[in-house]
């Protein structure tokens, strides 16, 4: 495991995999976008207002999948003390709460007009601006210490037992009564959202993922090397 | 003796979390309904609140129920979960998926057996279509607005 | 174009909704581009004040690096 994942062989391997995250993700904007605007129709009750599900939808998508990777992540730095894993969830943090906090607004921009109202406090939005602030919670923790190692774990540990707000996101719109609707997508008897809407859907999805893996390589290498500067001071203080 | 240590911290994780999943679990329990955004028209008529407390009501705009009065911007239409309907008042602007068959959410109080509404929000279901699809659907017999509309509503409006 | 740009109505909260996207990612993107490019450059510096005065500076890594190569 650790052979694999050492940071200096991961610093070179993320160096060449960089340039084609970024290619990856900006010819999937590009196509999604297009489609998004051009080949997806208009939706029989909701006009044109359902474009706002292509940006919307991955970002609530990836603000719950970022979470998930920061609480496994910092699952296996408390566990296996994995020294990638503590700067992968690290790194992770920000672009989950940007994510979280695009969904949140973009949702609200689109409630407006449909539901007629911005907000409403209902199982799946509030525990939505939940998730947002665990993401903050867990920046502002590990800033809060004045050793980083503690800071680490005890932000770990808030990631871990955060993690139980995920089902409950998930879940909120068939266990209560809410305004937002029930799951479209990832349901038993398969989406009911037409296919001209789904494809250009799925790519924003995927799209937004690769976004993430490209600001993720990026965060990590900035952390990997930062860690590296912090030895060098040491030394030199030490040396001089 | 490392691999001890690793045990023990993997064991104490993983206590954790379940002991944090069984809390949250019985803590969402013990809410239970109080998480719920609205109440039924059944829960209305069966537990009537009282006239001063504000609620909200959530169902299903009944078919040809709708009636604006003339002169003015109140609307009254009922509101059902194909069990029992109540009769709603309501003055003011309605969002743009307003419509009979639709699914509703509504705040305000029940005044003498009507619910004088000072807030309609409408619901959206699961279903994304263009409209050539559904004019396909209907024409070729396919269309069940219960499936589509009705169907998915009732089911979050019935209990 | 007119009749594009006013999404049938909706345009005051579609473009919104796709402009704050764009604006929060790419503020995200060129703020971690750039602090990865100070950082690394501050590493630059460093191991050039520091590497002749200490022979053995190459940080501990490269070994493990190398004793990990020797594995493979």
């Amino acid at each position: 495991m650790h052979r694999f994942a050492n940071p200096t062989r991961f610093l070179k391997i993320a160096g060449y995999v960089q340039p084609w995250m970024a290619a990856v993700t900006l010819a999937l904007f590009a196509t999604g976008l297009y489609m998004a605007f051009f080949t997806a129709p208009p939706d029989y009750q909701q006009g044109e207002s359902v474009r706002i599900m292509y940006v919307h939808v991955p970002a609530a998508w990836m603000g719950m999948f970022c979470y998930a990777a920061m609480a496994i992540a910092s699952a296996v730095a408390l566990i296996w003390k994995h020294p990638l894993a503590d700067v992968a969830a690290k790194a992770t943090a920000p672009v989950g709460a940007a994510f979280t906090f695009l969904a949140l607004a973009t949702g609200s921009l689109w409630g407006k007009p449909m539901w007629g109202t911005w907000w409403v406090w209902d199982a799946r939005l509030t525990s939505m601006l939940i998730l947002l602030f665990l993401y903050i919670g867990y920046m502002a923790l590990q800033g809060a210490f004045d050793d980083r190692a503690r800071g680490a774990k005890a932000s770990a540990v808030l990631a871990l037992v955060g993690a139980v707000n995920l089902p409950i996101i998930k879940f909120s719109v068939d266990w209560w009564n809410t305004l937002h609707q029930p799951a479209s997508v990832i349901k038993m008897d398969g989406p009911s959202i037409h296919p001209d809407m789904l494809w250009p859907l799925l790519i924003m999805a995927v799209g937004f993922k690769t976004y993430y893996m490209w600001v993720l390589l990026v965060r990590i290498r900035q952390e990997i090397t930062a860690n590296k500067v912090r030895i060098l001071r040491l030394k030199q203080v030490h040396g001089g | 003796m490392a691999m001890k240590r690793k045990h023990k911290r993997l064991t104490f994780v993983l206590v954790a979390m379940a002991l944090v999943g069984a809390a949250t679990g019985l803590v969402l329990f013990a809410l239970g309904d109080g998480v719920s955004l609205f109440k039924s028209p059944t829960d209305l008529v069966t537990a009537p609140p009282s006239e001063s407390q504000s609620i909200r009501l959530g169902g299903l705009v009944e078919e040809e129920s709708l009636r604006r009065e003339t002169g003015s911007a109140t609307v009254r239409f009922r509101v059902t979960d194909l069990e029992n309907a109540v009769e709603v008042v309501y003055d003011g602007l309605l969002p743009d998926l307003f419509r009979e068959g639709q699914g509703i959410v509504t705040t305000g109080k029940m005044v003498a057996g009507t619910f004088v509404a000072e807030e309609v929000l409408a619901k959206h279901d699961e279903n994304y279509m263009p409209p050539e699809a559904v004019d396909a659907l209907k024409k070729s017999g396919q269309w069940q607005p219960d499936d589509a509309e009705g169907g998915n509503h009732a089911e979050g409006f019935t209990k | 174009m007119a009749e594009f740009l006013s999404m049938g109505g909706y345009g005051a909260y579609v473009w919104p909704s796709y402009g704050l996207t764009a604006v929060i990612m790419v503020v995200l993107l060129i703020t971690s581009l750039r602090g990865l490019k100070t950082t690394e450059s501050t590493f630059q510096r460093l191991k050039a004040e520091t590497g002749p005065r200490t022979p053995r500076a190459p940080s501990s890594e490269n070994t493990e690096e190398a004793a990990n190569g020797d594995e493979a």
